[in-house]
């Protein structure tokens, strides 16, 4: 049987919403009995949060200052010392999750599996390579702790309405202070946050400046949409780095992506490839973008983006 | 410091459109236009600079794979790396072999800072920086957008989710680089000249003892399910009519 721990992501205040989905493929896992873990500075606030989710065997809390902030090699050997229970440990593909599972694994002398997209038994699972290009079939060994990111994109958040007991647990391991976090710069808006929002707007190079990326703001305000960015458009500074889309940026899966002068580049579109419906707005024809949109229009976005802002009423 | 230890690794350029073998055991690879790692170009120009800067004394590149990657550590000796090393191996390890292998050449080489590429472009993993650092039991840094080095200690700007976070670590660490630490410079055709004569050596994978891991066993390669291209239309009001028809606004 697989007894598996997903490790939760949250600020201290509120569970990420990639702890769900992460669950939701270790759900998926035949006779799967899953554990969450917290570890937090105080944890009760998540934990109450993470107890509700659907599929939850138990939360369990691991509280210690030092946990305030996410630090990989912190947070690391405080899961070793509770992996000892578990054939799996899950947490999601994000930068939260990239930076801690490797750790984990090579504290725990295994290979890590990134980016699964699909489960196929408890030890065979399916991911991406390439930005996307390729699809791979794993096979992890049997006798061995399964250590994984899961790509969020691919899955949906379990539901609420459980009640998982909530049980406090301290792990005696001596915990490094050669990391030492100093600050956070969030990009604070009142839009949808682009990894869960189910609309979302994108400007690429073509926005030619901060300013003209007004347009896309007012097209995703009309639309109560997240803001996104191609990485031409994030490098050249008219957008905040967190906006990126794509195979080194974010991976998202809205139910619409309106792609607004964005050619289309593979490591973009590995970002999108989960969208429900994809539109592009282009004035190239032949952009690359155009042979995956499900809607595409060529011309002027300068042109078409107020007019279709105006027309949304 | 001494020394800055930067890995690079030989991958399929990302210009190009990887397939997968017909008989679905791999991806072809034969005759494919093969590049540093972008990842790893950036993170040698950070070196780089922290070494023009008079943060170091000592540059050196190092590869873990075939005869072939010479190249590509060439290339990084062109860049202005001092000196490189090759891991030989015939397939490529799995990530946690290759960060043993890459703890085995850092209790060699003694670095102050290792930087390496965020993730490698062809597997996507984004391991192994964490994996060394984890081994070394040194601090990591991954997703950096700037580094600053103080004395023994770094200051890291990291690219995160929310948007950018600092650490500071001490050193020996691990950083990994990300897309907006620098831009690589371009290689001179003087430089390629020079960079013949800088020593390249080779070391046999074996005899560094990096033992055996967990293997994960690769069972079958597919394409992706294709998106389909879908419709054209002409004008705003065909736009939303479209949306409108598919229940998106
Ligand atoms: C290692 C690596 C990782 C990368 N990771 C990512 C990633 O995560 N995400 C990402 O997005 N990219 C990534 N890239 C970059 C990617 O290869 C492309 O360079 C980038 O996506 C291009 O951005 P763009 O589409 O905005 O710009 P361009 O490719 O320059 O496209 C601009 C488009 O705008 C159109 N246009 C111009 N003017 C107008 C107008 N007035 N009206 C309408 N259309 C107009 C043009 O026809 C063109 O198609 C990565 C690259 C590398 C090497």
């Amino acid at each position: 049987m697989a007894k598996i721990l997903v490790i939760a992501e949250h600020d201290g205040s509120i569970l990420n919403p990639s702890t769900a989905k992460t669950i939701a493929c270790a759900a998926g896992i035949e006779g799967a009995d899953i554990d969450v873990v917290v570890l937090a500075a105080d944890a009760s606030a998540v934990a109450a949060e993470a107890a509700q989710l659907s599929s939850v065997s138990r939360v369990l809390t691991v509280e210690n200052a030092a946990n305030e902030h996410p630090l990989a090699v912190v947070l690391a050997p405080q899961i070793v010392s509770l992996a000892g229970d578990y054939s799996h440990v899950f947490g999601p593909s994000n930068t939260f999750g990239k930076d801690l599972m490797p750790t984990v694994a090579a504290l725990l002398g295994v290979n890590q599996i990134s980016d699964i997209m699909s489960t196929h038994g408890s030890h065979s699972f399916k991911r991406p390579i390439y930005a996307g290009n390729v699809i791979v079939s794993l096979q992890a060994p049997e006798d061995s702790i399964v250590v994984a990111t899961v790509r969020t994109a691919s899955y949906k958040a379990v539901a609420g309405g459980n009640s998982a007991p909530v049980e406090s647990v301290s792990v005696d391991v001596e915990l490094p202070t050669h990391t030492r976090f100093v600050g956070q710069e969030a990009e604070s808006s009142d839009r949808p946050d682009l990894q869960t929002a189910s609309r979302v707007v994108a400007g690429g190079r073509a926005l030619g400046s901060a300013e003209n990326f007004d347009l896309i703001y007012a097209l995703a305000d009309k639309l109560g949409a997240g803001v996104g960015a191609s990485r031409a458009a994030v490098d050249a500074e008219y957008v905040p780095n967190d906006t990126q889309v794509g195979q080194t940026g974010k991976i998202i899966a809205p139910d619409l992506y309106i792609a607004i002068g964005i050619s289309g580049a593979i490591q973009h579109l590995t970002g999108i490839k989960d969208a429900g419906t994809i539109v592009a707005i282009n004035k190239d024809e032949e952009a690359p973008i155009f042979e995956v949109a499900d809607i595409g229009m060529v011309g002027d976005l300068f042109q078409i983006v107020p007019e279709l802002t105006e027309a949304l009423g | 410091m001494d020394k800055i230890l930067v890995g690079l690794k030989r991958v399929v350029d990302y210009n190009v459109r990887v397939r997968v073998k017909s008989d679905g055991s791999g991806v072809e690879t034969d005759g494919v236009k093969m590049s540093i790692n972008p990842f790893d170009e950036i993170a040698l120009e950070e070196a780089l600079r922290i070494k023009e800067a008079g943060g170091a004394n000592e540059v050196v590149v190092v590869s873990i794979g075939s005869s072939e990657a010479q190249q590509q550590l060439r290339t990084g000796l062109a860049m202005g790396a001092d000196r490189a090393l090759l891991v030989t191996c015939d397939e490529a390890p799995d990530v946690l072999t290759c960060a043993r292998l890459l703890l085995e050449i850092v209790n060699r080489e003694q670095p102050g800072l290792v930087i390496l590429g965020k993730q490698a472009i062809d597997d996507d993993n984004a391991q192994t920086g964490q994996m060394l650092a984890a081994l070394w039991g040194r601090p990591q840094a991954t997703f950096a957008s700037r580094i600053e080095i103080k004395g023994d200690t770094a200051t890291v700007l990291r690219e995160v989710d929310v948007g950018m976070e600092t650490i500071e670590v001490d050193l020996p660490a691990v950083i990994t680089a990300d897309l907006r630490l620098n831009e690589p410079r371009y290689v001179k055709l003087p430089d390629i000249m020079k960079a013949k004569k800088k020593p390249l050596e080779e070391i046999a994978m074996a005899d560094l003892g990096a033992g055996d891991s967990p293997e994960i066993v690769h069972t079958a390669y597919e394409p992706p399910v294709a998106r389909e291209r879908g419709v054209m239309v002409e004008d705003v009001s065909a736009l939303l009519a479209a949306l409108k028809d598919k229940g998106l606004v």
